[in-house]
């Protein structure tokens, strides 16, 4: 009792007790994220450009159903502020509705693949033995084939909507999620604090569930945010070889695509530059705020 | 002459929140041809002096005031490519941890002559040749061959001999090392320091030895140099030190060491609290927070180093130690406070055997390739026996790799032996299953060596805590959190600390509330495996004692496994010593200490250094040689005889038993034991055939 009135007085005296109260394990990892300017940058432009896809049509309403060939090719102007496309579609309404095709689908595809994967590789990583290696050589299968060549196979064969493209892309995308997860459960569950609950007579349903789950919580999340990043891209290539959503819907890839026509004959940059530059941006902001949160959930870089 | 000067040394670390002065004021002498000893806790800043020397500080470290001059040369305005070639060159250095300091992907004979070819202007075969001859220098056997292997295919011994060969490539004049033999074992401790005491002499080079360790410079060093919060707070002749600590620090560190009172039983003194934070140091001495001796001038006013002589030196007003060392009418001391703080703990009552291991045998298979192809087995443990009664402690020593781990584990239920039983009130806990089993667990518990690694990082110590109780549906919430903050202040921790993380506690603290969670099932044995070794040694004598008074308190028995001889026999009853898988000798404390009757027991022992000078010179050459052999192929007969200096041709064939010694129950498995053999008394797992 005394020894506890002691450390703490001598703490206080060396200035070594807490200036704040504790806080949870997302304020922690919040605070250590707050401090990468470019991570904040990337998630700035994430909400602007959701808030421009979902929200900006509603604001700057265009017709984006049926042509308008006489605004065929037109240049901006204040009627059509980035001007329009061959079938006179408005094009920054346009950019505003392909982005809605591709951050659905890279979303949904990341979550699916990112949910499956990490079931998938807690469950082999925490079997172990035999079970492991008939998992893992399933997946080993799959990262063996060519991907893209498969993709565009499956998007030829089915009618490509955007349900379809999400679980085309999740297909491929959920095996390098489970091979990763799986590394990260094999070395938690050789962690002391993993086998301290068998010392204090714990199933091993309580390893898994208290243990190892929330500690491989940050590898998951990490992985979800390139995941989404890596799937917009694969939407786009598949829409940049028109295998992408049919019209008149699209997707920043399709746009591309039909601006590509036009890229010789005369200076029509309105049909290039805004969906490229959408992408990469929206990549890279993904990629940024992922870089971010893998050092956010690193405990040791977090604060007392 | 003195070959090295550092005068008023200051390292700043620029960090994002602040300023760390982690050298801050320090000067310092190191003669030609003799050894300086640099003594202090973790972050007390030994490690950056010696790296200051070297110039080879962290990002963000720089050298913000003061000299450090070689043989007259000033260091510190030295362009990079000059520094350069007097690093490896004029200054050695010899870091802690010999495998990540070597380059995996190259043969150690390349990763030698790289550091000749640097400096000197020779072709590739000479520096070749070079490498071979330092080898050969360090102990190293069949050194030629060697030179063609890669850091992995040597022990972590042979690896320090090579960094030390690396070393003195070039002949240095000034060798620094930095906590050289702290991740070895004793024995091989004990060789690495006669090597590199030899290699002074015969070189004439000077040494900076530093260390955290009081024991290992006590026979080596001629002066010593002890720090605290970045400064020399005392620095003299070593026998002085030893004799006659003047700064209340050095004296506290003395009064914590176990050996001191492994005879006398008394608690430990522990110095409270922890270190100052560098950003931040106290304005006064910057010991005066956690000194016993501490007045408001300490507090406020920072003390000169000065003394009564130049050879003796302190940061302190009130200096404590024995008067008459003193010279007459300079000098006033406090009157040194007793050594402990005067509190014996009376001896328990020992009870009936409540934990027993029977012929307890552990193999791992080996495999190899895909398909995991059985190659071979190691024998971690084969055959080891023992009881242990209610209220007692037995320590298991030995040095790493002996399997005194593996015996833990499998008491607790963590590893499942290979064959043999361990026996609970008379119960085999191996054939109980599930449920039954789940509770019987509650009865022995274990504590984790790295209290870190054995706290989820993502839980607070409130929840944590509480686990065992919600795993065994023990209480109601209310009565959980209840017994969770009862627990707490029994470990003297404070109760409000429920809500904090396992990163927000010091080492000391994280090893009481892994203790905590031990306790927290009400056990009768706790299986304690190595709790204080990565501990400094203040806080390793709060644990201590910690560990003390509650074993008297809720009369708990302990399995204390360690490799340190010291802090076993200073909270053990009996003491059992294992190598290479085997119980080499067991019997109280005293009988295995005092009156050893097995080799290896003895060999240890004089490994172990000790923290006093005169007994320290005084065993030169003795300890055991040789690396412990590999547990795949254990020797046949006797497994110590490669290494024992008295083995005989039975010992190969013949594997000697337990046979009784000197007094009660004092075991030692030996041909040639120490001491003769009493007939009358059975070893344990013999009394359990007989039954």
């Amino acid at each position: 009792m005394f020894e506890a009135q002691l450390i703490a007085a001598s703490e206080s005296e060396l200035g070594l007790t807490l200036s704040t109260p504790p806080r949870g394990m997302f304020r922690r990892a919040w605070e250590v994220f707050a401090e990468n300017k470019l991570a904040l940058i990337g998630l700035g432009f994430i909400i602007f450009i959701l808030l421009f896809c979902f929200v900006g049509p509603h604001l700057y309403v265009t017709n984006q159903t049926n042509t308008d060939l006489e605004n065929y090719l037109c240049r901006p102007s204040a009627s059509h502020l980035l001007g329009c496309d061959d079938l006179g579609y408005d094009e920054l309404g346009r950019l505003m509705v392909g982005g809605q095709t591709s951050l659905e689908v890279g979303l949904a595809a990341a979550l699916v693949s990112v949910l499956v994967g990490s079931l998938y590789g807690a469950i082999s990583g925490f079997a172990g033995g035999i079970v492991d290696s008939i998992m893992m050589r399933i997946v080993d299968a799959g990262l063996s084939l060519p991907s893209l060549m498969v993709i565009i196979i499956l998007s030829v064969i089915f009618h490509p909507t955007p349900e379809v493209i999400i679980f085309i892309i999740a297909i491929f995308y959920w095996f390098g999620v489970a091979r990763l997860v799986r590394g990260e459960t094999l070395a938690l569950r050789s962690r002391e604090y993993v086998q301290a609950v068998k010392v204090i007579g714990g199933r091993p349903i309580r390893s898994v569930v208290r243990h190892i789950v929330p500690n491989a919580i940050g590898t998951i999340i990490v992985q979800a945010t390139f995941a989404v990043a890596d799937a917009i891209l694969t939407l786009s290539v598949l829409g940049f070889l028109t295998l992408g959503v049919a019209p008149p819907a699209t997707d920043w890839g399709s746009m591309l695509e039909g601006g590509l026509n036009y890229i010789q004959g005369g200076n029509y940059w309105w049909l290039i530059y805004p969906p490229g530059v959408a992408i990469i941006l929206t990549c890279i902001a993904f990629n940024f705020v992922g870089d971010a949160l893998r050092d956010a959930f690193e405990t040791r870089l977090q604060r007392r | 002459m003195a070959l090295l000067e550092i005068t008023d040394l200051r390292t700043e670390i620029q960090l994002k929140d602040g300023v760390v002065h982690a050298v801050d004021g320090v000067t310092l002498h190191v003669d030609e041809g003799e050894t300086l000893g640099v003594v202090g806790e973790s972050g007390c800043g030994k490690t950056m002096t010696a790296l200051t020397i070297m110039q080879l500080l962290p990002n963000g470290g720089r050298i913000a005031e003061g000299s450090v001059k070689l043989a007259g040369r000033e260091l510190t305005g030295l362009k990079p490519d000059e520094m350069r070639k007097i690093r490896g060159d004029e200054i050695g250095m010899i870091f802690q941890d010999p495998l990540s300091s070597l380059n995996p992907t190259h043969t150690v004979g390349q990763q030698i002559a790289e550091a000749v070819l640097l400096h000197r202007e020779v072709s590739k075969t000479e520096a070749l040749d070079r490498a071979v001859e330092v080898l050969d220098l360090v102990g190293m056997p069949r050194a030629r061959e060697r030179i063609t292997e890669y850091p992995h295919q040597f022990s972590g011994g042979m690896r320090q001999r090579v960094m030390i060969a690396m070393a003195l490539a070039c002949e240095p004049k000034l060798l620094i090392a930095d906590e050289p033999t702290t991740a070895l074992d004793v024995t091989i401790q004990k060789q690495i320091l006669e090597l590199i005491d030899n290699l002074r002499q015969r070189l004439g080079m000077a040494v900076i030895m530093v260390t955290h360790d009081l024991g290992v410079i006590a026979g080596r060093a001629d002066r010593v140099a002890v720090m605290y919060a970045g400064k020399v707070v005392e620095t003299t002749d070593t026998s002085a030190l030893y004799a006659n600590p003047r700064h209340p620090y050095t004296e506290a560190l003395f009064h914590a060491l176990p050996e001191r009172s492994a005879e006398t039983r008394e608690r430990l003194y522990s110095i409270p609290g922890a270190p100052p934070d560098l950003v931040n140091p106290p304005a006064g001495c910057r010991f005066a927070p956690r000194c016993r001796y501490a007045t408001d001038k300490c507090r406020t006013e920072p003390p000169a180093l000065a003394g009564e002589t130049t050879a003796h030196q302190y940061r302190c007003f009130f200096p404590v130690g024995a008067k008459e060392a003193t010279v007459a009418g300079q000098l006033t001391v406090v009157e040194p406070a007793p050594s402990g703080d005067g509190e014996t703990v009376a001896e328990q009552p020992v009870g009936g055997v409540v934990l027993a291991a029977r012929e307890l045998v552990k193999e791992f298979p080996v495999t190899r390739g895909m398909m995991q192809r059985k190659v071979g087995t190691v024998s971690a443990v084969a055959g080891v026996s023992f009881d242990i009664r209610q209220g007692e402690t037995l320590g298991l020593v030995g040095e790493s790799g002996c399997g005194k781990t593996t015996v833990g584990r499998m008491l607790v239920g963590l590893e499942k032996p290979t064959s043999g039983a361990v026996l609970f009130d008379g119960k085999d806990l191996a054939r109980s299953s599930g449920r039954q089993y789940r509770r019987e667990r509650r009865d022995i518990q274990y504590m984790f060596q790295d209290s870190y690694a054995s706290l989820d990082p993502r839980m607070r110590a409130g929840s944590i805590l509480r686990e065992p109780l919600v795993v065994q549906g023990i209480g109601s919430r209310r009565e959980q959190h209840d017994k969770v903050k009862e627990m707490l202040l029994k470990v003297g921790l404070p109760e409000a600390w429920t809500e904090r993380y396992p990163h927000e506690f010091s080492g000391g603290q994280r090893q009481r509330l892994g203790f905590a969670r031990a306790l927290l099932l009400n056990p009768q044995v706790i299986v304690a495996d190595e709790p204080v070794s990565a501990l400094d040694v203040s806080v390793q004598a709060q644990v201590l004692n910690m560990m003390r008074d509650l074993q008297h308190e809720l009369r708990l028995t302990y399995l204390f496994i360690s490799h340190d001889l010291s802090v076993v026999r200073y909270l053990s009853n009996h003491i059992g010593v294992m190598y290479l898988g085997k119980l080499v000798e067991i019997g109280t404390a005293d009988e295995v200490y005092l009156r050893s009757a097995h080799p290896y027991t003895k060999g240890l022992i004089e490994s172990a250094p000790t923290a006093d000078p005169a007994t320290e010179r005084a065993k030169v050459h003795e300890g055991i040689t040789g690396e412990l052999p590999s547990a795949i192929h254990p020797p046949s007969g006797c497994r110590f005889r490669t290494r024992c200096p008295i083995a005989q041709e039975i010992c190969s064939t013949v594997e000697p038993e337990l046979k009784a010694y000197g007094t009660a129950n004092h075991f030692a498995a030996c041909h040639f034991a120490l001491q003769p053999p009493v007939e009358a008394l059975t070893p344990p797992a013999a009394e359990q055939q007989v039954s």
